[in-house]
């Protein structure tokens, strides 16, 4: 195996046990930690939207007109019908392949 | 009894097998596209076992961020789970430390969130309904990667199909997930400001970390809500 993909291995090696103590970290800090201080709560609670967003907003500036149409039509049909994740992907993905092969 | 507890909680978990079954495929199509082997996407879907962090993980690695940050992004999308850990501890502690191994190991959003309903019913929360619950969602998990992984390495350009959409819409979908959650818009809102920020002046992959941390330590500066909550506030959807 090449060394380049031997890292790869290691990289998903590294993540499969970050992901674990995610899940077995609570459990051993209840035992520890009566009650989370307020700050660091907030700050948690905010991790999840924080990191996701910095992969959603670059796209929407820098990928292109039709990426940028697709996920705002994704968006808004998504937040008015409150529709599923996997409803919206289909709605992007259908606008996404009319702009590129009908429109341009 | 204690097979029929599995099977219970086979069933319990079928109707999230299949919802979470369509995100395993793309997973596996898009991981191949990131320059992941089928076998790499296989064997990133059976030891990390979380959709919504694998997804990040590619999409970090095909841009060829710092391999750290990777990991240290899988691991701040996955934090939830030590809220969901805490919460379900008093459900659990019966199990042995081999069966709390693979219970955690197992503890997806769905699991979490059945669990605590079952206990929180007074029903009893037993390892063999854990792990029936559990592995109906775990295995057909990875053959759904390997299946899209076969599928993305037949699919010579894959903007022509629109595959490269629908991640950042993924994501997207995420986010509007956490909607309810204290300061949402606040935080989504400079979150998005410094990662085109970070993009434009720094450069990929330090758009991640800029951006993240500009939203965390916005909502860590905020004063403290009015209702401070110790159980998770909200159960997002995995996948």
């Amino acid at each position: 195996m090449d060394p380049q993909h031997l890292n790869l291995i290691y990289l998903i090696i590294a993540a499969a046990v970050a992901t674990f103590i995610t899940r077995i970290g609570g459990y051993v800090l209840i035992t520890q930690m009566k009650q989370i201080p307020p700050r660091l709560e907030s700050a948690l609670n905010a991790v999840p939207a924080a990191v996701l967003t910095t992969l959603v907003a670059p796209a929407f500036v820098y990928g292109g007109f039709d990426v940028a149409v697709s996920m705002f039509v994704a968006f808004a049909i998504a937040l008015g019908l409150n529709l599923s994740t996997l409803r919206m992907l289909v709605i992007g993905w259908v606008v996404v392949m009319l702009i590129r092969h009908l429109v341009l | 009894m204690r097979k029929d507890e599995f099977w219970e909680g086979v069933r319990g978990g079928f109707p999230i097998m299949l919802a979470a079954s369509p995100f395993g495929a793309l997973f596996g199509a898009l991981a191949v596209d990131n320059g992941f082997t089928i076998a790499d996407a296989v064997f990133m879907s059976a030891t990390v076992y979380a959709g919504a962090s694998q997804m990040v993980g590619i999409e970090l690695f095909g841009n060829n961020v710092q391999p750290w940050l990777v990991v240290l992004s899988v691991f701040a999308v996955n934090f939830r789970h030590v809220l969901y850990s805490a919460s379900i501890a008093k459900h659990v502690r019966h199990f042995t430390l081999v069966q709390k191994f693979f219970a955690f190991f197992l503890l997806v959003d769905p699991q979490y969130a059945e669990t605590e309903k079952r206990g929180e019913r007074g029903l009893p929360v037993t390892f063999p309904w854990y792990l029936g619950f559990g592995l109906v969602i775990y295995f057909p998990w990875i053959f759904n990667t390997l299946l899209g992984a076969i599928f993305g390495q037949l699919i010579g350009d894959p903007k022509a199909i629109g595959l490269d959409v629908l991640l950042p819409i993924y994501f997207l979908g995420l986010v509007m997930g956490f909607r309810k959650r204290d300061r949402f818009l606040p935080i989504v809102a400079v979150s998005a400001v410094a990662s085109v920020a970070g993009m434009h002046f720094v450069g990929s992959p330090w758009h991640v970390s800029i951006g993240a941390l500009a939203g965390i330590l916005l909502a860590a500066c905020l004063p403290p809500a009015e209702t401070v909550t110790t159980t998770p506030v909200a159960i997002e959807k995995e996948a």
